[in-house]
């Protein structure tokens, strides 16, 4: 029934492109979270009153997160052609991919970081201050476990937004679904193919936010 | 066991700078329950903060016990707050973690070893009285709950002295009573120093054995809770007494009775100590022909002992009044003639 309702798919290629955006969404949501934090960490914890205060490093780190943030994607990954050139060595397949997705995604989700941060309570912070915790425990401890689920939705939502960030990678060669839906169904006039990818994209979205969903529940005690 | 020497603290710079603590000089003793009792904005808050160095002063010192609690930083000052701890009015507990959890969440920072940990907050469960809710998240407490397990945090690496930052305001009048006596237990059992900061005057009469009155960042008035009862000197420290000794009822009852029967003399009686216990009142009226009213009288129990007020009425011949007022002060009863018509 599939091979009459999708003439034109071609199942080993589908299922590489598949594996292809399953690749550059997992890294570049893993490193983005990981950049994300330290950024939105650092924007906090260098804000006014709060432990590291610093007006330099604040206003510097926040004026990178919101200048990346406001590149719009499909710019950014020619702007970043070159850089891309130099750390991975080509600017086709999808580890070329990496470097835009996350300079991409990190300043935004590092916002939200921020965000999910002052939402704690400050007499918790103090609190853990007045136990004689040191900043490391503060962060470990106090910042990031108090604010996890909020992390985690977080990082669901940017973690789509990459899956859809990849698609856009495709046009330019980077692989995956978008470049199979791009290359093979619209420029070769293979509507099936297109709908095929689109598709699986949709389920690999459906997945990330039911995981997503799924953990923040489990974590969130409040 | 801690001394504040000529403490100010002020935010901000320049003209623009505010006083929060304005040259405060204050002993407590070891083992001693001491109160601070001020309006919000007195500087109480800013106070309790400088103990643990939350709060670092402009100039003066802090000496806890033989530390220089102003003069330390970095390890030094983090190993100082294990033995200085503090709860506080909204309980600051972890939400992500158990009552468990929380109560070994210092231990983990003081880097004590798990097993350790484990026996340690089992044995403070205990003695908070949350004995089989230690796997309980903290939403799913009540605020008394909470604030035991918030004390539970505090005593777990066995501090000198406990700061309690309104610990209480939060908290409905009847649990409010337990946590009180829950820290009156710790008190005594623990020998632990406990300094609070309150608006309440029913806290500091139910726990303190010696308390501080501030305002504009100054302790206006520090005494033994008893003798300010009896005796308060500043008008601050009246209205705070006030709370206690004059119900809002009373006043109105005085309101009413004026209107009512416009004649006669208001007094206010005051008895302390075991005078609370003699009866003046029958003797009074065996010995003068006047007509006495009981407007509105309580007994006040603090650490120090009782302390009473009895407002009264009298009716009749003016002279006869003022014999009996005579009376009454040669009986030890302190008088204050409220209105006299």
């Amino acid at each position: 029934m599939f091979e009459n309702l999708f003439p034109n798919v071609d199942w080993t290629a589908m299922w590489e492109a598949t594996k292809e955006t399953l690749y550059m969404t997992a890294v570049s949501t893993f490193l983005t979270f990981v950049i994300g934090l330290v950024l939105g960490v650092l924007l906090f914890l260098s804000g006014p009153g709060q432990l590291w205060s610093n007006k330099i490093v604040n206003t510097i780190t926040g004026a990178i997160v919101n200048l990346f943030r406001s590149i719009p994607f499909i710019i950014l990954i020619i702007l970043l052609i070159p850089f891309t050139q130099f750390i991975i060595g080509t600017v086709r397949g999808p580890n070329a991919a990496l470097p835009a997705l996350i300079i991409g995604a990190a300043p935004f989700y590092g916002r939200m970081v921020l965000i999910a941060l002052q939402e704690i309570d400050k007499g918790v912070i103090e609190a853990a201050k007045s136990m004689g915790a040191k900043t490391r425990t503060i962060i470990f401890k106090v910042l990031l476990a108090e604010s996890m689920p909020a992390l985690i939705s977080g990082i669901t939502v940017t973690s789509i937004a990459l899956v859809g960030y990849t698609a856009m990678a495709g046009i330019i060669g980077a692989g995956g679904l978008g470049t199979l839906a791009y290359l093979d169904g619209f420029q070769r006039n293979r509507a099936d193919v297109t709908l095929m990818a689109t598709i699986l994209i949709l389920i690999v979205v459906f997945i990330i936010q039911f995981i997503g969903d799924l953990a923040v529940k489990k974590m969130d005690k409040r | 066991m801690i001394h504040l020497t000529d403490i100010t603290k002020r935010f901000g710079e320049g003209p623009d700078s505010i006083s929060a603590v304005d040259n405060v000089t204050l002993e407590i003793a070891d083992g001693e329950i001491f109160g601070i009792i001020g309006y919000s904005g007195a500087g109480k808050s800013t106070l309790i903060r400088l103990l643990n160095g939350l709060e670092m002063p402009t100039s003066g010192h802090v000496t806890i016990g033989g530390r220089k609690i102003s003069a330390i930083k970095g390890k030094e000052l983090r190993e100082a707050r294990q033995k200085v701890s503090m709860i506080f009015q909204h309980f600051n507990l972890l939400w992500s973690r158990t009552v468990k959890e929380n109560i070994m969440f210092p231990l983990e920072i003081a880097g004590v070893r798990k097993a350790d940990r484990e026996r340690k907050a089992a044995e403070l469960i205990d003695l908070v009285g949350l004995s089989g809710r230690e796997n309980a998240y903290p939403s799913e407490l009540s605020g008394g709950q909470k604030q035991r397990v918030g004390i539970a945090r505090a005593l777990a690496n066995d501090p000198e002295v406990l700061l309690c930052d309104e610990a209480t305001s939060a908290l409905d009048p009847e649990t409010t009573d337990s946590i009180l006596n829950l820290l009156t237990e710790i008190n005594e059992r623990l020998g632990l120093t406990i300094v609070l900061i309150t608006h309440e005057m029913h806290v500091i009469r139910k726990i303190c054995h010696r308390v501080a009155v501030m305002e504009a960042g100054k302790v206006v008035e520090i005494g033994d809770v008893l003798k300010v009862f009896q005796e308060p000197q500043e008008s601050i420290t009246k209205r705070f007494v006030s709370q206690i000794t004059e119900p809002v009822e009373a006043k109105q009852a005085i309101e009413h009775l004026k209107e009512e029967i416009p004649s006669g003399t208001l007094i206010k009686l005051v008895f302390v100590g075991e005078r609370t216990e003699q009866p003046v009142l029958a003797s009074l009226i065996r010995e003068f022909t006047i007509d006495v009213n009981i407007v509105q009288g309580n007994i006040t129990h603090t650490h120090g002992g009782a302390y009473g007020t009895l407002i009264l009425q009298l009716v009749g011949d003016a002279e006869v009044i003022g014999k009996a007022i005579q009376y009454l002060n040669e009986k030890d009863v302190r008088t204050e003639v409220i209105s006299n018509v």
